[in-house]
C-alpha cells in the first residue's frame, strides 16, 4: 500500500513561536523548540518527524510564512 | 524514509510566495493581519499580475503593508483607502487595484468612503481586516467591538446601551447597488485560510469584469489588544465574534 511522507522545513529566523501551527498539525509532528533565534522566540521545529504526512496545515495557518512543506508517496 | 529523501524540489507542496519580501512583518506573533498580507501574495503569484496589480496601504497596523508585499502601492489617510483607490482605478483601469483596511479604519474614520465607493461601484477589491479593536493605538474600542468585550477604553465591556450596536457594515455593503461580491471570510484554521485565498481570487477577477466592488471582510484577531495567547484569540473569536460576524457569501452576482 502506499503510503504518504511529509516533512517540513521551518525558517527559524522569521519564526515568532506564535503556537499556531503546533494547534493546527493533526499528527502532533511541530514543537516549539528551548533554543531560541536572534530574536528571541522559541522557534518551530519537527519534534515527531515521522508522523508528518505533508498536509500543509501548519503552513496555511503560519502568519509569517515561514513553513515549507514537502510530501511523497511512498511504495511499501 | 529518511528526512533528506522527502526535503527534495520535486516533492514541493508549499512554500512562501515570492511576492512575500524577506523583511520581516512587524505584526505581534499569531496576528491575522500576516496570514492575510500571505494571502494576497499567493494569489498576486498565482494569476501572475505583479506588474498590474496596485494596492492602497491604510492607517493602523497594516500600515508597512507595502514593505511586505513586492508590488506597487500608494499609502491613504487614514479611513481614505476607498477614495484613492476610486482614483486609481479611474485612471488606471487596466490595474487590478484594491485596498487594505482595519475596521478602525473602513467602518469608523472610513464610513463615509466606504460606503460611497461600494454605492458608486468602484471596480476594487475591498480587504476588510475586522479584529472589533482599535489594534495599532493600543486596543481602544471600534465601532465593531462586540457587546460584553473589554477593550481598553471600556474595560468592562462594551454596552450597547450606552456605546451603541456593533456596527456591521458588510451587512450594510452588501444591500448596496454597487457591490457585486460581499463575503465574510477568517484565517483561523487550514480550512478558512483556503477559502479566503478564494475570496481574494474572485474579488480580484471581479475588478477586471466592470462589475463593481467586491468587498471581503475577515473576521480577524488582534490577541496582543485582546490580550490572549494567538490560540486563544482565535478560539474566542470564533465562539464570540462568528454569530455577530456570521461566515459566508452575503452578495455574490
Ligand atoms: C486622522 C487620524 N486619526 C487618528 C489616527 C490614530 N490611529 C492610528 S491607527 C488607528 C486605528 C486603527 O485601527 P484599525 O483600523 O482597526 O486597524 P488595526 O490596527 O486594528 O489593524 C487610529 C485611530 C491617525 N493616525 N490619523
Ligand atoms: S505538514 Fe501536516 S502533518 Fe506535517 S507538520 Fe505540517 S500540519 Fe503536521
Ligand atoms: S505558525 Fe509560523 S511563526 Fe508561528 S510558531 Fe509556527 S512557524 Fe513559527
Ligand atoms: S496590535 Fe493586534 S492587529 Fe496589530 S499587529 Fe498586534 S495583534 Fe495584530
Amino acid at each position: 500500500m502506499a503510503k504518504i511522507k511529509g516533512a517540513i522545513v521551518v525558517n527559524t529566523e522569521r519564526c515568532k513561536a506564535c503556537n499556531l501551527c503546533v494547534v493546527a498539525c493533526p499528527k502532533d509532528v511541530i514543537a516549539l523548540s528551548k533554543e531560541v533565534n536572534d530574536k528571541g522566540y522559541n522557534f518551530a521545529y519537527m519534534q515527531n518527524e515521522d508522523a508528518c504526512v505533508g498536509c500543509a496545515a501548519c503552513a496555511y495557518v503560519c502568519p509569517d510564512a515561514c513553513i515549507t512543506v514537502y510530501k511523497v508517496k511512498v511504495e511499501e | 524514509m529518511a528526512i533528506q529523501n522527502i526535503i527534495k524540489p520535486e516533492n514541493l507542496v508549499y512554500t512562501k510566495s515570492k511576492i512575500l519580501t524577506d523583511i520581516p512583518m512587524h505584526y505581534c506573533p499569531g496576528c491575522s493581519h500576516g496570514v492575510v498580507n500571505k494571502l494576497m501574495a499567493e494569489v498576486i503569484e498565482e494569476m501572475g499580475i505583479q506588474e498590474d496589480v496596485i494596492g492602497v496601504a491604510p492607517v493602523g497596523c497594516a500600515v508597512f503593508i507595502y514593505k511586505f508585499l513586492d508590488i506597487d502601492f500608494q499609502q491613504a489617510a487614514h479611513g481614505r483607502a476607498p477614495a484613492v483607490a476610486t482614483a486609481i482605478k479611474r485612471l488606471m483601469p487596466n490595474k487590478y487595484v484594491f485596498t487594505y483596511q482595519g475596521d478602525g479604519d473602513l467602518a469608523a474614520i472610513g464610513t463615509a468612503e466606504t460606503i460611497h465607493a461600494c454605492n458608486r461601484g468602484e471596480n476594487i477589491l475591498i480587504i476588510y481586516i475586522n479584529n472589533g479593536i482599535y489594534g495599532m493605538t493600543g486596543g481602544q474600542m471600534a465601532p465593531t467591538t462586540i457587546d460584553g468585550m473589554k477593550t481598553a477604553t471600556c474595560p468592562y465591556g462594551r454596552n450597547n446601551e450606552v456605546n451603541g450596536y456593533p456596527l456591521n457594515i458588510t451587512n450594510l455593503l452588501a444591500i448596496l447597488e454597487g457591490t457585486c461580491y460581499v463575503t465574510r471570510q477568517s484565517v483561523h484554521n487550514a480550512g478558512s485560510v483556503r477559502k479566503t485565498k478564494q475570496a481574494i481570487l474572485k474579488g480580484f477577477k471581479n475588478s477586471m469584469l466592470g462589475k463593481g466592488t467586491s468587498v471581503i471582510e475577515v473576521v480577524s484577531t488582534c490577541n496582543s489588544g485582546w490580550k490572549m495567547t494567538p490560540e486563544q484569540a482565535n478560539n474566542w473569536m470564533v465562539e464570540n465574534m462568528f454569530p455577530v460576524y456570521p461566515m459566508g457569501d452575503l452578495k455574490d452576482l
